[in-house]
């Protein structure tokens, strides 16, 4: 038998079913794997009594002849950005440590009930604010992959689903939960050579998820492979009226709809993803993408989407608006950390324990949010930019007249190390300078693997689909992993 | 527009965040090239387009105005880092 926990989803899920295997073999080979890797830090709470107890009760009722569920004896981890019924959920923050919600996400609560068992809540980057899982109040999250050569350096495993990808990529987990405000699922695949897929807004409810910036938080999954990403899509997407922008929409078999036969399907390349000055590897990887999606059948259209460069900017307007509205809730009162300085009345209070609880980078995002929300800046900042994001999403509907699906690069670059992007916010954000325009328009979005670069580092393509049309979006990622091949993985070293 | 020290200040104090003149006087900078690089918003011609509301076209919906959720006192009080006889516990707000 092959090592457990180098199976994906699907084979886990078929192996159980056919009796390969027991449920409680592969909870206990990954949470021995989770127990085994303290040094990447990718877990902030590990939980393997859940996952044992979603196994036993898989073995159960195979047993006992009953009907297994989708995902019954899969284990899988949570980013810790989603509310488990109690388990301890801070969304890497000091202001939430301790809090122990009394209720459980959508999300979450739909894979619990599909089967899946929980290894453990997943370290992220700070209110998921950051690309490089450095913002954390629980400490960094270390990437398995090293840079050829003897560089010992740590590198980033992207943000701000950080945990996530480097739980899966050192296969602590065959699959995860993530979310993506501006990138954070797409981008941390691509830099650990895992794919992942962020829907349609409003596929996946957002109750229960700790709000970063609603207009843009989507939940998604990442996995190894693009095949047991429509799985767990599957199992985490459908309507719920506690969401206010949940779509009632039924939920495609993505799963049996997958097919890596793009004939007929147009591909558009977006000129201005290609800036001079693009790092050559990336461009590279990117013309050995197109030329494996017409090998798939499909043709190749050249698009322009003009409105690319004020992405970035739009967002950074927009992302930290909500986020100061939002994160407006962590008063002290109600959860989470209090801070009341000797003498303090109700506003010391608040200022207090806002000082303490959040980070560098989630006070300076609050600050920019509220001074771009405030009085006589509000239309020149915030009106302005909902303004141009209306024309990026235009640029979008336009493209898409001419073609059916997008390819472009996920991120500008391959992994960096930790600490050599941190003294420049600016520098950090144009991490998200592809991955950002399909956030603002809502759209469909996956990262997955291409191939390494010459250091020896994962590099991602990105595929954008039409609003809805997540299955087009999986079936060119399956073309592109059934091309490149990508069998590379990290050197254990942890 | 650039700001300064005194627009650092009055951004926390809306913000509920309290900072040292030495942290406000590093954000100073800090904020200042955000907002700098946001700038660039303002030479997009945006005549005639109207602020985006929605990312993907969706009817809010209406429900029956009937109570769906309640008695879970306890529940809400849970992680309160104050909670006194039912209820959430603040410094005094008068005095």
């Amino acid at each position: 038998m092959s090592n457990l926990t180098d199976l994906t989803v699907a084979e886990i899920r078929d192996g159980f079913r056919g009796g390969d295997f027991s449920a409680r073999e592969v909870a206990e080979a990954f949470n021995a794997n989770v127990a085994a890797a303290k040094a990447l830090n990718a877990f902030i709470v590990e939980t393997p009594e859940k996952a044992l107890e979603a196994a036993d009760a898989a073995d159960k009722a195979k047993a006992a002849g009953e009907a297994l569920k989708p995902l019954s004896g899969v284990p899988i981890g949570m980013k810790d950005l989603f509310c488990t019924e109690g388990v301890q959920t801070t969304a890497a923050s000091h202001m939430l440590e301790g809090f122990t919600p009394t209720y459980e996400s959508t999300v979450s609560k739909k894979l619990w009930d599909a089967g899946a068992g929980m290894l453990g809540k997943l370290n992220l980057d700070q209110f998921a604010m950051g690309s490089s899982n450095e913002t954390s109040y629980f400490g960094n999250v270390i990437s398995p992959w090293r840079r050829g050569g003897g560089d010992n350096a740590a590198l980033a495993p992207g943000g701000s689903s950080g945990g996530s990808s480097a739980a899966i990529s050192a296969r602590l987990c065959p699959a995860a939960t993530g979310t993506d405000t501006g990138g954070s699922i797409r981008q941390p695949a691509a830099f650990t050579g895992i794919s992942g897929i962020k829907p349609t807004y409003g596929r996946c409810s957002r109750w229960g998820v700790v709000a970063f910036a609603s207009s843009l938080d989507q939940a998604g999954p990442m996995a190894r492979i693009v095949r047991d990403n429509a799985i767990l899509l599957e199992t985490m997407a459908g309507f719920d009226p506690k969401d206010s922008t949940s779509l009632d929409l039924a939920v495609p078999q993505w799963e049996a709809g997958l097919s890596s036969d793009l004939r007929g399907k147009k591909v558009g390349i977006p000129k201005e993803y290609r800036p001079d000055g693009l790092n050559a590897e990336i461009s590279a990887m990117w013309d050995r993408g197109i030329a494996w999606l017409k090998d798939a059948g499909a043709e190749v259209v050249e698009v322009s989407l003009p409105h690319t460069k004020y992405a970035l900017p739009t967002y950074y307007i927009i992302a930290p608006a909500e986020a100061s509205s939002n994160l407006a809730r962590y008063d002290g009162v109600r959860y989470g950390q209090r801070d009341l300085p000797d003498g303090a009345g109700l506003q010391d209070m608040y200022a207090a324990t806002r000082a303490a609880g959040f980070g560098p980078e989630v006070k300076r995002r609050i600050m920019i949010g509220t001074y771009v929300l405030s009085a006589g800046f509000y239309d020149a900042y915030y009106t302005q930019a909902q303004k141009v994001r209306a024309l990026i999403a235009r640029d979008f509907e336009l493209a898409f007249e001419k073609c059916d699906l997008l390819l472009t690069p996920t991120a500008p670059s391959a992994s960096f190390a930790l600490g050599e992007k941190q003294a420049d916010p600016l520098a950090m954000y144009l991490n998200d300078v592809f991955t950002v325009p399909a956030s603002l328009a809502g759209l469909p979005a996956m990262a997955v693997p291409g191939g390494l670069d010459g250091q020896g580092l994962p590099l991602g393509l990105q595929i954008i689909g039409r609003a809805l049309d997540e299955q087009t979006v999986l079936n060119a990622g399956l073309a592109i992993e059934e091309r490149a091949g990508f069998t590379a993985r990290p050197e254990k070293w942890w | 527009m650039s700001i300064d020290l005194q627009t650092v200040k009055k951004i926390a104090s809306l913000s509920r965040i309290s900072v040292t003149d030495a942290e406000a006087e590093a954000m100073v900078p800090e904020l200042n090239n955000i907002l700098g690089w946001v700038e660039q918003l303002g030479e997009v011609d945006v005549t005639g387009v109207e602020p985006m509301t929605a990312v993907i076209p969706n009817k809010l919906r209406l429900r029956e105005d009937a109570v769906t959720d309640g008695n879970v006192r306890e529940r809400v009080l849970a992680n309160a880092p104050q909670a006194e006889h039912g209820f959430f516990a603040v410094p005094k707000v008068i005095e």
